[in-house]
């Protein structure tokens, strides 16, 4: 140590200057990023009024969905009449990160806050947001869906890499029944054939069901740095690839068609999708009014209404654009998430 | 911890008789105070980087609402330059007598600890990944000249427990970054913004201890002046301005150094990923979903906790033997893969604890082997050389190991890389067997006093 150009009292007198300075700057983010917390829990003059009260997912024409609005209610799912989606919101206390609903029956990917570490977990709801049962997941929740008869419900999340500084994401989508009879944990189990091919790779990913039926469903598979909208089926635990370049794909009501995200060519990397219709007959592709870029599952208002999320204020808003190419997008609602529409 | 671990294990402190000690004072420490630092840099920085790794997925997806599958297409690519990066870090820090060592150093650390801030003003994948490709430079220069730091300070019977000291305390600061980030915001909620900026502060920290209580050069502590230098292929003056520097070629003529190299290959070759081996698990051991993200969590505390009496054994035994044994420990690992019950948490815990282990025997002991083989001027490129060798023959095996799984399944696979791996330590033993017998506390290649 005695080759060091400064005594040791210098040394040491520098060291603890960096570390009051460093501790100030880390202290100071700190606490203002905590501030700043504070203020999301606090109500915002100009949003919209949220009330706590009842809230039911069998309950007739009503938006359900993630209410991103600041104030005590933030994250919570909350209900709002179809005639009326810009009026005051009834917020159910249950919070989520992802949700979706159908037939009475809710899914909600939620953050299980525990001493050590947040863990995540998947809960299915009955028609009065009461928990059911719940599985533990493996990652970060992005998407949810429930099958229209209510009995089945799907949810993918990402499982982050291990390693240093790692960069590789993987996705792993469950699907259940609500009886909680059979569970397939792992789509990626399903066997998986792309032009008539087994595909037995390990860079299989699956992400984003929508169910036809029950035992039917369409999803995104991906290898070899492609992506495929496949037909899976729960009874033969197959996954068949029908067209390519199709990710978070979402049946429209009557099953003739599929609303997804495409990557366009010549875009922008950090914005690479744009927001189509596939018809499932003819596989001709439509492009929707809406130009920017797309990262959602999208959602069939009606048999020709697409609502999606886009970043907004409160970190997203809902806008819809009608399926069939033609009309301008418009803003839905603000501070929205992961709508579901009850008929 | 590992501090208390060391003070009370006398057999290897000892240094070996007429060897000289540039450390009398602190026999009972047998750690030198350099190597102590280093692992505390090392600590400092790990936290600060394991924050980022364990908020970013969340980060990503919750905050920035981007889909981030698809993200590790360039992972090849970044690999591949920071092997490069390694080689040329390693290079240039045996310049000047080993001074370079520890400027290369703070240049790694201190790229790394400026991608943090970096994090703050870039949102998008593209850019975020060139932001992580930068970081993951920042390390692939340190390694080298921080490991030949590391074996210049130690006593050179006492280097595997030494680099067993660095590396627990490494992996110490990589365990408890993700609960520093927890506490962050736990404590301000969605304040990703404070944990990148604290994740800076932290690495800023570890810059900073680095350049104060590493001492510049760090060549005579253990292996007498510069002029032990003898034993390189070429010598110069003690305090030559213009150090002798070891081409890699040259390196590569030491036959024992070319062994070594070779093994480290071989091994890598058959040396399947963290991640693929998480992967098998959970899929062979139908694991529950939430317990995935604490698999890692699993090998990092066997590596913690064995890795310094790990380092002490290889005094001992010999390094090269235990970094041959250490493998022979993934090998029961993947065994356990391979067997047909499903034992359940036993099995789990079980091949996580072989999955520690093998780090501990072979991580900084293969480190302490290099040291054995490489003249003291030409350390840094002697580690940078076999660390890349290793690096990028695990990554072939990744390749491989994904190309089998497609071509096979994944039981296949495994039982392949198991059989590779079985043929890799055959192969390995016989080419380090004529090295003498298996390096005991004075390998014959210490030729430096």
């Amino acid at each position: 140590m005695n080759r060091m150009p400064l005594s040791r009292t210098a040394r040491l007198l520098i060291l603890l200057a960096t570390v009051i300075v460093l501790g100030a700057v880390a202290v100071g983010a700190t606490l203002a990023a905590a501030g700043r917390a504070d203020r999301k829990d606090r109500t915002q003059s100009g949003g919209p009024e949220v009330t706590p009260g009842t809230v039911r997912l069998d309950g007739p024409h009503q938006g359900l969905f993630r209410n991103m609005a600041w104030g005590p209610h933030r994250d919570e799912i909350t209900a709002v009449p179809e005639g009326r989606l810009t009026g005051p919101r009834t917020a159910s206390g249950v919070h989520c990160l992802r949700f979706h609903a159908a037939a009475g029956t809710g899914i909600c990917l939620q953050a299980v806050h525990g001493e050590l570490r947040d863990s995540y977990r998947a809960v299915l709801l009955d028609s009065r947001l009461r928990e059911v049962r719940h599985y533990d997941v493996a990652g970060t929740p992005t998407r949810a869906r429930v099958s229209p008869s209510g009995r089945t419900v799907a949810w993918t999340v990402f499982v982050s890499g291990d390693s240093y500084a790692g960069t590789a994401f993987s996705t792993r989508t469950s699907v259940v029944d609500t009886g909680g009879r059979r569970l397939d944990a792992n789509l990626e189990t399903y066997a998986l054939t792309v032009g008539g091919h087994r595909v037995r790779a390990a860079d299989i990913n699956v992400w984003g069901v929508t169910f036809a039926d029950d035992t039917r469903f369409y999803a995104t598979a991906a290898t070899g740095g492609r992506t495929y909208l496949v037909r899976g089926d729960r009874g033969t635990r197959t996954l068949r690839a029908l067209h390519p370049n199709v990710e978070c794909p979402s049946l429209s009501p009557d099953g003739t068609r599929i609303a997804y995200k495409k990557r366009v060519a010549g875009a922008d990397p950090d914005a690479p999708w744009r927001l189509y219709v596939l018809d499932l007959r003819t596989l001709r592709e439509t492009a929707t009014g809406e130009q920017r870029n797309i990262d959602d599952q999208a959602v069939w208002r009606d048999g020709h209404t697409l609502v999606y999320s886009l970043p907004g204020d409160y970190g997203s808003d809902l806008w819809t654009v009608p399926a069939d190419g033609t009309g301008t997008p418009h803003r839905l609602l603000s501070a929205a998430l992961a709508p579901a529409f009850t008929r | 911890m590992y501090l208390a671990d060391g003070r009370p294990a006398p057999a290897t402190s000892v240094s070996p008789g007429g060897r000289r000690t540039g450390r009398s004072r602190r026999v009972r420490a047998a750690v030198p105070s350099t190597v102590l630092v280093l692992g505390t840099v090392s600590l400092i920085t790990d936290v600060s980087s394991e924050m980022v790794t364990a908020v970013l997925p969340l980060y990503l997806v919750a905050e920035l609402g981007l889909s981030p599958q698809g993200f590790g297409v360039l992972d090849g690519v970044y690999n591949g330059v920071s092997a490069l990066v390694r080689l040329v870090g390693g290079r240039l820090s045996d310049r000047g007598g080993g001074a370079g060592h520890k400027a290369v150093a703070a240049v790694g650390y201190g790229l790394s600890a400026l991608c943090k801030p970096l994090l703050l003003l870039v949102h998008s994948l593209p850019l975020i990944g060139a932001v992580l490709a930068v970081d993951r430079t920042g390390k692939g220069l340190r390694t080298a000249p921080r490991d030949a730091m590391i074996s210049l300070a130690a006593e050179p019977a006492a280097r595997g427990r030494a680099f067993g000291v660095h590396r627990a305390m490494d992996t110490a600061g990589a365990l408890c970054g993700p609960l520093v980030a927890f506490v962050l915001l736990r404590a301000a909620a969605e304040g990703y913004d404070a944990v990148f900026t604290v994740s800076f502060c932290v690495a800023v920290l570890g810059v900073v201890v680095l350049l104060l209580f590493v001492p510049g050069r760090a060549l005579p502590a253990a292996e007498g002046t510069a002029g032990a230098t003898s034993a390189g292929p070429t010598s110069a003056g003690p305090r030559a301005p213009t150090a002798p520097r070891t081409p890699v070629r040259a390196l590569l003529r030491r036959p024992e150094m070319r062994r070594l190299t070779a093994c480290a290959v071989l091994l890598g070759l058959t040396t399947v990923s963290d991640s693929f081996l998480y992967l098998t698990l959970q899929r062979r051991l139908d694991l529950p979903a939430g317990w995935f993200p604490l698999l890692p969590l699993g090998t990092a505390a066997a590596f913690l906790s064995l890795a310094v009496p790990m380092g002490a054994i290889a005094d001992r035994v010999g390094r090269r033997r235990l970094f041959l044994a250490g493998h022979l420990v993934l090998l029961c690992a993947y065994g356990l893969l391979l067997a047909p019950f499903s034992g359940g948490t036993a099995l789990v815990c079980a091949v996580l604890v072989l999955h520690g282990a093998f780090y501990a025997a072979t991580d900084g002991v293969l480190a302490a082997a290099t040291a054995d083989a490489v003249p003291a001027d030409a350390r840094g490129s002697g580690l940078a050389v076999v660390q890349t060798g290793q690096t990028a023959a695990r990554f072939v095996c990744s390749l491989a190991f994904g190309a089998a799984w497609t071509a096979w399944g994944d039981h296949t696979a495994v039982l392949a890389a198991a059989v590779g791996l079985a043929l890799a330590a055959a192969l390995s033993a016989r080419l380090l067997r004529p090295a003498g017998p298996a390096a005991g506390p004075n390998s014959p290649s210490e030729r430096t006093s």
